[in-house]
């Protein structure tokens, strides 16, 4: 498939839970598609969206924010209801901007979930394969 | 920065966990053309001693001040390589981890030549983060040698007699009037048989003889304020009007008492008074005058009591106490709840009388419980000829809990041994998903049990649970899922497991020591393998059946653990915090206050009309950076710069 769009995903994974669970992926040795690229922060509640924002700025076809469980599972207790709060408002602002707000995705993913953290990848990476390139990207 | 960034980059084979997905040498080549990289090199094992002293040599002969390794997930070997760092008097925040084992080649092994491109890609991204990096100072924070422990059960007991033994300040915190937890209520232990209190009662009369142990019994912990080292705890005593020092435990008090209510102890199989003595081996050993049940504080409604009691021992004007305690570390020992079946409508417990809880059983079983040890039915105190155990109640249920509580296995088998030694001739048949005798002796203390004393097992979980309303006998439906029948047995009596659910009051110690919970609502571990007592709050930690179902060994030596990990904490003296905080430009910053609500440590306060940041409180979650609408927060090795860095590089091919 040599024309296949292959999405640049931006994945801004909390250090406790997703980016734990991204481990558990690789350690369980479960195989899912090559599309993302991860920055590990502290806390799902550490995501400006700003960073956001940037990343399809700089021609990111989707972003994956990801972070504990919703309500107590957070490792800083709250931070990832803040992440869920901001993830709303930003979704408003995308769709201002016109961005397909499909393009940014907000999960939650345990440090024991890595097969859960493959799933979401494959599932959101067929997702932006659908919607086609960033068109940010050409301007 | 001063200095211009002189990187040295060195990619791990990792054996051929990484070398055998990806072309090294084509990583390696990509690597050199990064910009600042000084060095690139690549070896077997770069976290082995010689690949640490390649990174050392380097360090000095390429004037290196940046080192990246790319290789496994940093929570396996940031740490050993920031060590490498630190001894050549580098910062260690200076060192930067590209994870491409577990999120690359570990997770595109089929598939090499895009592996590689991800491998380019997370190098590049790191190479960038690496280059403004920032020579951060681990800070110190002073700890004393004082430790609170929430709990007085066999846990919190132990914890408080190895930190004392120590040579610790320990203050003993204990909701009830008296030490023991559950563990006094049990009457014999699995698999050595010991008699429960026999082991127990020295130990609660030895924590509170301790020199170093501060005993706070009929107490709970309100407030908890500050961290490691700087802890201030407010805790709540409640009165017992009844002087400890002066009671002689002559019982007079209870004998002229009018007023009758459920023994908390008995599991509600007997009563008790208004003023009552919790057990007798209770410690401290005093009466404690229960003022939700007493018909009023006063010789005008009642005051019999006061009028007994020889030595004057009852005050009814004692009133609630505010304690304030200063500890450098706090061990969490609040233990569990049995699992109450009253909502699971399969069993009616609660409305047939002949169906009991496994605790209710216990102090049957005990010479000292409501039945001088003599196990009879609720219905009609007859003693029963036919009992059947229902397994798995309220745990490895959907509807209930999922997990498996690990002793229901071992204490009903442990109850069938000793109803067939005193009753040979009555049938006990236990109804299982599965029997699991994972311990010390377990397993034959299980087989002793089916073979010696011809305790039944049947392969089934209960559905269902009937009665004959005239003979109030149960039938008990199950599947027997080894022929696959379905199975109707006739019992006299109906023991409910019951598992071991998260202590009622866990949500309060959660919001008091900000300590998170689990799915199952047991507090979590920092790590479940290698920091098991730990907790993500430095200097909290946690002990016994409060991190989840355990039996008494096992809490045991988690107490100890507990111990030594407060120990090792308060010890040295100093305490050192990762770096890890926010930190506020004075020149920015407008004092707008939007931190300071969103900060789950409260660690942010107003002060001069600026922002200020504990240090000490922040846990760097960076809640406040991202919000600060000034921009005039900056989160310490996660700033803004470093992130939109990376973002900038994760895309630019």
């Amino acid at each position: 498939m040599p024309d296949r769009f292959e999405p640049y995903i931006l994945g801004l994974l909390c250090n406790w839970c997703s980016y734990a669970g991204a481990d558990l992926a690789g350690t369980s040795r479960i195989q899912y598609s090559p599309n993302l690229r991860i920055i590990r922060v502290m806390c799902s509640g550490r995501v400006d969206p700003r960073f956001v924002l940037a990343a399809l700025k700089n021609g990111a076809d989707g972003v994956l924010i990801a972070g504990c469980h919703p309500p107590s599972d957070c490792h800083y207790l709250t931070g990832n209801l803040k992440a869920r709060r901001r993830y709303y408002l930003l979704l408003k602002l995308l769709d201002q901007l016109g961005i397909d707000r499909e393009r940014v995705r907000l999960e939650w993913i345990s440090a024991s979930e890595g097969e859960r953290f493959s799933r979401v990848i494959n599932e959101f990476t067929e997702q932006i394969r659908a919607l086609g390139p960033n068109p940010l990207k050409a301007s | 920065m001063p200095d211009q960034p002189r990187i040295g980059v060195y990619l791990c084979h990792c054996g051929t966990n990484i070398a055998g997905v990806i072309d090294i040498k084509k990583l390696l080549a990509y690597a050199e053309t990064l910009p600042n990289v000084v060095v690139a090199k690549d070896y077997t094992y770069v976290c082995s001693d010689p690949g640490q002293q390649l990174i050392r040599k380097d360090i000095h002969e390429s004037k290196l001040n940046r080192v990246v390794v790319a290789a496994c997930s940093p929570t396996l070997h940031e740490a050993t390589f920031r060590r490498v760092l630190q001894e050549e008097e580098l910062s260690p925040y200076l060192f930067e981890m590209a994870n491409i084992r577990e999120q690359d080649t570990w997770v595109h092994m089929k598939n090499p030549e895009e592996a590689l491109e991800l491998a380019k890609d997370i190098l590049r991204m790191s190479v960038a983060r690496a280059a403004i990096l920032e020579a951060l100072e681990p800070k110190e924070v002073k700890v004393g040698r004082r430790a609170l422990i929430i709990g007085g059960g066999i846990a919190g007991i132990t914890a408080a007699l190895d930190l004392g033994n120590g040579g610790f300040t320990v203050y003993l915190v204990e909701k009830s009037p008296t030490i023991g937890g559950r563990m006094a209520q049990l009457d014999k232990t699995f698999p050595t048989m010991d008699c429960s209190s026999c082991i127990l009662t020295p130990k609660m009369v030895s924590v509170s003889r301790h020199p170093n142990v501060k005993l706070l019994t009929y107490a709970e912990v309100k407030d908890v304020q500050g961290f490691i080292g700087n802890f201030k705890v407010k805790v709540v005593q409640k009165p017992k009007y009844v002087d400890e020092k002066k009671c002689t435990s002559c019982d007079e008090c209870a004998k002229i008492c009018p007023v009758e209510v459920p023994d908390e102890f008995n599991a509600g199989l007997s009563w008790r008074k208004a003023i009552y003595l919790p057990f007798p081996q209770a410690v401290p050993p005093s009466y404690v005058l229960d003022d939700v049940n007493c018909l009023g504080l006063t010789p005008l409604a009642c005051g019999k009591c006061k009028d007994v009691c020889e030595p004057d021992a009852i005050d009814y004007d004692q009133a609630t106490k505010e304690i304030e305690l200063d500890v450098d570390t706090i061990v969490v020992a609040t233990g569990y709840d049995p699992y109450n079946p009253l909502n699971d409508q399969e069993y009616n417990y609660g409305i047939f009388q002949n169906v009991v809880t496994s605790l209710e059983m216990e102090r049957m079983l005990n010479s000292s419980g409501p039945t001088t040890g003599k196990v009879v039915r609720p219905s009609d105190l007859k003693e029963p000829k036919r009992i059947v155990y229902a397994q798995c109640v309220g745990s490895r249920n959907e509807r209930t809990n999922l997990y498996c509580s690990r002793v229901c296995c071992m204490y009903a088998i442990k109850q069938a041994r000793q109803l067939k030694e005193k009753h040979p001739e009555i049938e006990v048949r236990i109804f299982y998903i599965d029997v699991r005798a994972f311990g010390k002796g377990f397993e034959e203390f299980y087989e002793r049990a089916a073979r010696d004393y011809g305790v039944l097992f049947t392969r089934g979980r209960v559905a269902e649970i009937l009665e004959d309303p005239r003979s109030r006998n149960l039938i008990v439906r199950a599947e027997d899922t080894l022929s696959g029948n379905p199975l109707e047995v006739e019992a006299d009596l109906v023991v409910l497991s019951v598992g071991i659910a998260p202590n009622a009051d866990t949500a309060e110690i959660r919001r008091v020591l900000k300590i998170p919970t689990g799915p199952d609502g047991f507090f979590s571990e920092a790590h479940p393998k290698l920091r098991p007592v730990d907790t993500v709050v430095d200097g909290v930690l946690i002990a016994g059946t409060t991190a989840g179902p355990k039996d008494i060994p096992d809490a045991v030596s988690q107490a100890k653990a507990a111990a030594s990990g407060a120990a090792s904490l308060m010890a040295p003296g100093v305490y050192v915090v990762e770096p890890y905080y926010a930190m506020v430009d004075d020149s920015i910053c407008g004092g707008c206050g939007i931190c300071v609500l969103l900060c789950p440590y409260r660690a942010i306060s107003i002060e001069d009309k600026r922002a200020r940041i504990n240090e000490a409180l922040c846990k760097g979650c960076g809640a406040c950076a991202s919000a600060c609408p000034a921009g005039a927060i900056r989160m310490n090795h996660f700033t803004d710069e470093q992130v939109m860095t990376q973002i900038e590089h994760a895309v630019a091919r």
